[in-house]
């Protein structure tokens, strides 16, 4: 009996004085030798490290480099604070603006079918190919004093570029695809079952979607919000273009942190800079999080189907 | 009489679809399509040989050499390392692996005026990094190119990753009982599979590359015709009020973006119908 359920080479009942013998070592053909496993591993490792983790950790040293005094004065200096607030506003306007874009695309993407849907895919994904300078270029030659509206705009004395709605005008165009493009793949595999019970049970459209559609894509939604926001609050070259530059009314933070290292504050500027890599490692938290929450979510809907 | 020719949309139960599409459209033409249009209809109005003269100056033609080069070189860079990092994050096991594999998104996350102060400071002539080295990288064409680099470091490892999970391990084992070599196996089998997601990886670095400005001002120097990229000729083409000069250098980007965009999606295409998609 006992002979039957032996495993090749170890004998359990043969005594303490009998060493059970190992199995005998096979070298597994698809998997490479140890020494390739760890040259490439330490290969990938050196340049994640020289690429990534060196200038993570610069930033926080030489944010503190010249003490807690100086990193805190640098905090809290007015200028730093309005610039705060320029970004916290322009974040808070373009986010939700594209949240409710992202939800009516994929809505009408996702749940009917109509013509021309790959071009409107094609379309919403044009920010992402566009460089900042010229999210900010665009802008300017609309609503500057030289552009179509800039005559109108000086005559009834409305201000839009070198102060706050340009700003947040270029946010919103880099940050235009973010939210739909989390949404549309999700909801496309979601499908439409769900909504169309609901509408055969009586639901109005808005019942739909805020009963059955968005609890569905909740984490998706959420990762996007997440994306966009990290992105609405570092944008850098669109801003710069648009803002004029006037300290301590259109600077976002990273103007803000682009003036400082410029008057060679070197401390402070990194101070500031580490209140937004803060941010970007929070973001890489809620990141992970929720894409796995999401990766479940997409893998359910799928099996559904 | 088919009526299937005059169908723009199949008929559906589920409201709201004139409200969300009509919405999204007006958005989407607000906020992207007619500040678009803006700079074409800008450059439309200078004559097609001042529109030549200006895009082709000695000045921009350094930009253009400058920041195609150096996109050129950090996407291959990223192309070769991104394949290894994410084969590493996909095949092997190691302490930290989470930590690493979610800190690649870093280049995503960080703003791109953070990164530039960081990795100007690190290899400046005293900097961690400069000190080690033997020629400058900041304020250099080479400062340049190590900031696109790190900007592009996710584009190969994310695009990559999916397509190596997928992957199947039967067709290795099948290679090694043909008698292939694991070198072999990764030559013909892995690669050929991967080369797809590799290609469109290293098109999206590109893409990216080109256009980028925060990272790179920092640490290019800036100097005309020496170190100077082209998104910041337009920004100085501003400075000095030529707005002609601008649009005209922004066109041609727009265009090579275009392009770019394009050939990403040829790539697909072409990747789908291979896995007889």
């Amino acid at each position: 009996m006992s002979a039957v359920i032996h495993s090749m080479g170890k004998r359990a009942d043969a005594g303490p004085l009998v060493r059970p013998l190992a199995p005998p070592r096979v070298r597994d053909a698809v998997s490479e030798p140890a020494w390739v496993r760890r040259t490439l591993i330490g290969a990938a490792l050196a340049f994640l490290t020289l690429f990534l983790f060196v200038p993570l950790v610069a930033v926080f040293v030489q944010a503190f480099a010249k003490g807690v005094d100086v990193y805190w004065a640098a905090l809290t200096e007015s200028d730093a604070l309005s610039a705060l607030k320029l970004t916290l506003i322009a974040a808070g306007i373009s986010v939700p603006l594209n949240l409710v874009f992202g939800v009516a695309a994929a809505w009408a993407i996702a749940k009917f079918d109509f013509r021309g849907k790959n071009l409107l895919l094609t379309l919403i994904d044009l920010p992402f190919s566009v460089s900042p300078v010229i999210a900010g270029l665009i802008y300017l030659l609309i609503f500057g004093l030289q552009g179509w509206c800039g005559e109108w705009l000086r005559d009834h004395d409305l201000k839009i570029v070198f102060a706050v709605p340009g700003i947040v005008l270029a946010t919103v165009f880099v940050t235009f695809p973010f939210i739909a493009r989390e949404l549309i793949p999700l909801m496309q595999a979601q499908g439409q079952e769900q909504e169309e019970a609901a509408r055969v049970l009586g639901a109005s459209g808005w019942q739909i979607l805020w009963r059955v559609t968005l609890p569905n894509v909740k984490w998706a939604l959420l990762y996007g919000v997440i994306l966009c926001n990290a992105r609405a609050m570092g944008e850098f070259g669109a801003v710069s273009v648009v803002s004029g530059h006037i300290r301590g009314q259109t600077n976002t933070l990273p103007l803000h942190i682009e003036i400082l290292y410029n008057d060679y504050q070197f401390a402070a500027a990194f101070a500031v800079a580490s209140l937004l890599a803060a941010l970007a490692l929070v973001t890489l938290v809620l990141k992970y999080i929720v894409e796995r929450r999401a990766k479940a979510s997409h893998q359910e809907a799928r099996n559904e189907h | 009489m088919s009526t299937r020719a005059l169908l723009l949309r199949r008929h559906s139960v589920l409201p709201g679809f004139n409200l969300a599409l009509g919405f999204s459209l007006l958005y989407l033409c607000f906020v992207v399509l007619i500040p678009l249009s803006a700079v074409f209809l800008k450059t439309f109005t200078v004559s097609w040989g001042t529109f030549v003269d200006t895009v082709t100056s000695p000045r921009v033609m350094a930009s253009y050499r400058l920041t195609f080069g150096a996109s050129l070189l950090a996407a291959l860079v990223n192309a070769v390392f991104g394949l290894l990092v994410s084969w590493v994050l996909v095949r092997y096991r190691f302490p930290g692996k989470r930590l690493v594999d979610a800190l690649v998104d870093l280049p995503f996350a960080l703003p791109t005026a953070v990164a530039g102060i960081a990795l100007t400071t690190l290899y400046a002539a005293n900097g961690w990094i400069g000190r080690l080295l033997p020629f400058k990288v900041s304020y250099t064409p080479l400062g340049v190119f190590v900031a696109l680099t790190f900007i592009g470091l996710p584009f190969v490892v994310r695009t990559v990753q999916p397509v190596l999970e997928d992957l199947q391990r039967e067709l290795e084992e099948a290679a090694a009982t043909l008698g292939a070599s694991r070198l072999q196996t990764f030559g013909l089998v892995i690669f050929p599979a991967l080369a797809p997601a590799l290609l469109t990886g290293f098109a999206l670095a590109f893409a990216r590359a080109l256009g980028e400005y925060g990272s790179v001002i920092f640490i290019a120097g800036n100097m005309p015709m020496v170190s100077e990229i082209t998104s910041l000729l337009i920004i100085t083409k501003l400075e000095q009020y030529d707005y002609a000069g601008a649009t005209g250098i922004a066109v041609v980007m727009l265009v090579t973006a275009f392009l770019l965009l394009l050939l990403i999606n040829l790539i697909q295409a072409w990747a789908r119908k291979r896995q007889g998609r």
